[in-house]
């Protein structure tokens, strides 16, 4: 493993640095996809499936050829003929998928893309492509994740046989025996986490131009995570990764939605091949919410809970079905991925967790903002919360008495996951006093028959970060993935200019500015001295298979590969400089942008003179010196994990557990069931901080992204698999007049396995799903359904006020011992 | 109908007069992005509703995907490349800036184009004046919580949040 290395000198690195990349964005002046083209290019409009099932009997492309302005078309079937099947993450039954690049003989989802038509403006296209003939026989869908599963449902894939892609078992502790203990058992019914997507104001682009003469693909995009982009789509196009070019600036947003832009890169790639000519496409809104990809929804199914007569909790029984849609888009890592926050914030020990993921007739699930865990802390966070409300204990104290500890720290969870620092019982006490508490609780009382209720949720949740690859293999054990990292190039150029390059894709999350700042401290200069070159471009050679932005890692992979790169920039330099004024390496400091002998500025030399050496006059150098220095340093962070135990499930999966912890009021009109968020205030502990300013705004975001899910985002389809919301009109993106002001506060426990002592953050784990759901179920109380639907639109909270719930009577029950 | 339709149109883009013949159907967003290449304002929804697009059409804000190019024919178009002056922030842009009032800043063209109206109509706003003020633009980065402490602070006001 790469030594985690620390940032001796602070000057830059933890303050609010302002960004770097703000002029540009400011003045219209960055650089998106939309913004790029090519010489010649012609514009692409995908033909898309109007059914959610159907055989592709023909497609008719004889008239759109025929139109003025048309190049060419692309239909499925010539894309089988020229291409090998996509490779799947999963194992039997899901991996005998037969999935090309663009649907062949049938159609599984609407939106769903048959052909593509190539034309001279995007105007053309467009019309061409209303002019393809496709004739369809409808087949019979299914929309739902439980109904999938029944004997007679219709099965989407026939050579996987099964609508169930995976099926495992997590099993740690022994949950009979600890059911069996218990003094009280709490049954519930069902839970269920909607589907729901982060919906980036960019929709993805793509100018793609496969060059006959030297037979490379270059693609300018807003892949977030270009090289898994490249590693699928390779192998089927029969393109090696060193023919690709991926590339980016600016991303308008991508919360890991941007990950599934790669299929459609495929075929571009292959369209522009056919016309000989470069592609640019950029998708519509209503495509975007049709087909760019959902985040995952789930059932959770006959939970039961144990629960001794103190209230502490000892674990979980339950049965999970989660809903992949029509394809399996990096999944099934999501079958896994939940188990990295197994027992959420809680020192529960028993679990059996029996997992299944199902196929329906509805879009692709794709990584999104709290990808697959923030499901499984919701229903934890729900269990807490019915908990407390069924046996009569308080929420605050219910939670600190199960949350894992401070001394606890590092705590290993049941399945082999270190949790490695936090305070969360100091957190929770920070966000109760961020809303005032006790004085909500008395205008609570007060309220009581004004026709208005109020409630108060708490939401504990993680942010796990830097994942272990390795734990792909505990979903299918032949992939050969494991670890993490990524890679930085830190040089100082020809006169003397202190550049760096990453392997990232930010869409937001500042990393030139914080690259910048950290960089500064290693090499004595300010940010602004620091060249980040912004975005991705594969050609400049920093990236590792890992390289992107998701999954809240950059301030642990980035940031020390950045480290790590810098570090050995400056020992060169020092190396020089010690040359240079007949020192020893140990009296030379970097300062203001000289290297000098450690107090004395007459022995100095400029950047300018160390480049000058390496580039333009090494004939003064040693060859020894010479040859060895490059000014050119790369760098890859390697994070330190093990591959996991497969046949236990058991194994470090995440290196760092941001944590949050979120408060709400809310008020409940009774008469129409509307929802109102009177306060709110979210504590995060991600360790020490590069940038406060930064990370506050990162936990703003997640906030409202999971606010506006849990009160107004839901991706509906009805039972004919048609998507009722493909546009904003229909699916309401909040406005700032429909957001509450978000107070925040921090608790800064540093990471011990970072160097830096920092934690990845940003996705923020799904906090306002949770607190949102427990706020709306204290102003119901005790007696009225609980909350089993993490959205709740104000025609399902009026049923819960009239006792109406997701199934049977309140949907909960509880056993306790020796009472009949 | 004729897709070779076309019109002359004449009109003033960030204090320069364009002439220019534009296909009847073309949308301005397009013309002023595909054609001037003033790429500042961008393409987020096919319906109107996130406001990516807001540029000044004789002072005030207008979506430009919801308008055709023609309709611009005698008026005065603002963009965001029109606020800062010589490359300097102004001062709206400023307090986008130290309130870190972006991240992806794919709304903000919009975003700060909308401010600036509401600024001019109202100089003293309220945090809940500015949030109504944006309405017809969509942030998912932000929260919103810094671009109204950002007005806010344009309008010379303490955090009023």
């Amino acid at each position: 493993m790469t030594a985690p290395t620390r940032v001796e000198t602070r000057t830059w690195t933890g303050q609010s640095y302002p960004r770097k990349e703000d002029r540009r964005l400011l003045t219209g002046r960055g650089r998106y996809v939309d913004d790029r083209g090519m010489i010649r290019q012609g514009y692409a409009h995908f033909v898309r499936s109007p059914y959610a099932h159907a055989r592709i009997v023909s497609i008719d492309t004889s008239k759109a050829e025929a139109m003025d302005g048309v190049h060419c078309t692309l239909v499925g079937e010539e894309v089988k003929a020229q291409t090998e099947p996509l490779f799947q993450i999963a194992p039997e039954p899901g991996g005998r998928m037969q999935e090309y690049l663009m649907a062949v003989d049938k159609v599984r989802y609407q939106g769903e893309p048959v052909a593509v038509v190539l034309a001279e403006s995007r105007e053309i296209a467009r019309d061409a492509a209303d002019l393809v003939d496709v004739h369809y026989e409808p087949l019979p869908a299914v929309v739902d994740a439980l109904a999938a599963q029944e004997p007679g449902a219709p099965i989407l894939h026939d050579e996987v046989g099964t609508n169930v892609s995976w099926q495992g078992t997590y099993e740690y502790g022994d949950i009979d025996w600890a059911i069996e203990e218990a003094d009280h058992v709490v049954k519930i019914d069902r839970l269920h986490f909607h589907r729901f997507s982060s919906t980036p104001i960019e929709c993805f682009g793509v100018v793609v131009n496969w060059d006959p003469g030297t037979d490379t693909v270059e693609v300018i995009s807003n892949n977030q995570m270009p090289l898994f982009g490249a590693m699928v789509i390779g192998p089927s196009m029969g393109v090696g990764i060193d023919r690709f070019d991926f590339t980016s600036q600016d991303i308008g947003g991508g919360f890991g939605i941007k990950i599934n832009l790669y299929k459609q890169t495929g075929v571009l790639a292959l369209l522009s091949k056919k016309a000989g000519r470069p592609v640019k496409w950029v998708e519509t809104r209503t495509e975007h919410h049709l087909d760019g990809g959902h985040g995952n929804e789930r059932w959770f199914v006959d939970i039961e809970v144990p629960v001794m007569a103190d209230g502490t909790i000892l674990g979980v029984k339950a049965r999970a079905v989660d809903d992949a849609g029509a394809y399996l888009h990096y999944e099934p890592l999501g079958a896994v991925i939940w188990t990295q926050v197994l027992p959420g914030c809680y020192r529960m020990r028993h679990f059996q967790i029996d997992y299944s993921q199902s196929l329906t007739n509805k879009c692709p699930t794709v990584p999104n903002r709290g990808y697959s865990r923030m499901q499984h802390l919701w229903m934890l966070e729900r269990i807490v919360d019915v908990v407390a409300h069924e046996l009569g204990f308080d929420p605050v104290e219910i939670r600190k008495l199960n949350y894992v500890q401070p001394d606890d720290y590092p705590y290993e969870t049941p399945n082999g996951c270190v949790y490695d620092s936090g305070n969360l019982p100091l957190s929770l006490d920070k966000a109760l006093a961020l809303i005032d508490y006790p004085t909500w609780r008395e205008r609570q009382r007060e309220a009581v028959g004004s026709g208005k209720r109020i409630g108060i949720g708490i939401g504990s949740t993680l942010d796990s970060g830097t994942n272990n690859f390795g734990q792909a293999q505990i979903v299918n054990k032949d992939l050969p993935f494991s670890g993490n990292g990524e890679a930085a190039i830190c040089k100082l150029d020809l006169y003397g200019e202190v550049s760096v390059t990453i392997g990232t894709t930010p869409q937001g999350q500042s990393h030139e500015t914080t690259a910048a700042q950290v960089v500064a401290d290693i090499l004595g200069v300010t940010p602004a001295d620091v060249d980040v070159v912004p975005g991705f471009d594969q050609a400049r050679n920093a990236y590792v298979g890992f390289s992107g932005t998701y999954a809240s890692q950059f301030a642990v992979t980035g940031i020390n590969a950045v480290i790590g790169a810098a570090e050995k920039l400056r020992a060169e330099m020092i190396e020089l400089a010690a040359f240079a004024l007949g020192a020893g390496q140990d009296e030379i400091e970097l300062t203001g942008g000289n290297a000098q002998v450690i107090g004395d500025p007459e022995r100095a030399i400029p950047f300018i003179g160390l480049a000058n050496m390496v580039y333009t006059n090494n004939a003064i150098l040693p060859t020894e010196l010479a040859e060895r220095i490059t000014l050119n340093c790369r760098h890859t962070y390697v994070a330190p994990f093990d591959p996991p135990d497969v046949e236990r499930k058991f194994g470090n999966l995440t290196l760092t557990y941001a944590s949050q912890i979120h408060a709400a009021v809310v008020e409940i009109d009774e008469e129409t069931g509307k929802v109102e968020i009177l306060d709110y205030a979210a504590v995060d502990d991600c360790g020490n901080r590069i940038n406060p300013q930064i990370v506050e705004g990162q936990v703003h975001g997640a906030t409202a992204h999971g606010i506006a899910a849990a009160l107004r985002e839901e991706l509906r389809y009805d039972q004919d698999g048609q998507l009722l919301n493909a546009n904003f009109l229909y699916y309401h993106a909040p406005s700032a007049a429909e957001m509450p002001h978000i107070k925040t506060d921090h608790v800064e426990s540093p990471s011990p396995f970072t160097g830096t002592g920092a934690k990845g953050m940003g996705e923020g784990g799904g906090g306002p799903l949770h607190t949102v759901c427990a706020a709306i179920q204290d102003a119901l109380g005790s007696e009225e359904p609980i909350v089993a639907d993490s959205f709740n639109p104000p025609e399902r909270v009026f049923r819960l006020l009239r006792g109406e719930g997701l199934g049977e009577a309140r949907g909960v029950e509880v056993v306790t011992k020796g009472a009949s | 109908m004729d897709r070779s339709d076309v019109q002359d149109v004449e009109f003033t883009l960030n204090g320069e007069t364009i002439a220019a013949t534009v296909p009847a159907r073309r949308l301005l967003i397009h013309f002023l992005r595909d054609d001037l290449g003033f790429t500042g304002p961008k393409i987020g929804c096919d319906t109107g509703h996130c406001g990516a697009c807001t540029v000044r059409y004789n002072g005030r804000t207008i979506k430009s995907c919801m308008m055709l190019a023609v309709q611009v024919d005698g008026a005065t178009v603002e963009t965001i490349e029109s606020l800062a002056d010589d490359g300097e922030l102004n001062p709206l842009q400023q307090a986008f800036h130290e309130h870190h009032a972006l991240q992806c800043g794919y709304c903000t063209a919009g975003m700060v184009m909308s401010a600036t109206y509401l600024l001019e109509r109202n100089p003293d706003p309220t945090a809940e004046e500015i949030r109504e003020g944006l309405r017809g633009n969509l942030c998912r980065c932000t929260g919103y919580v810094n671009i109204v402490e950002a007005i806010a602070a344009a309008a010379g006001k303490e955090t009023t949040q």
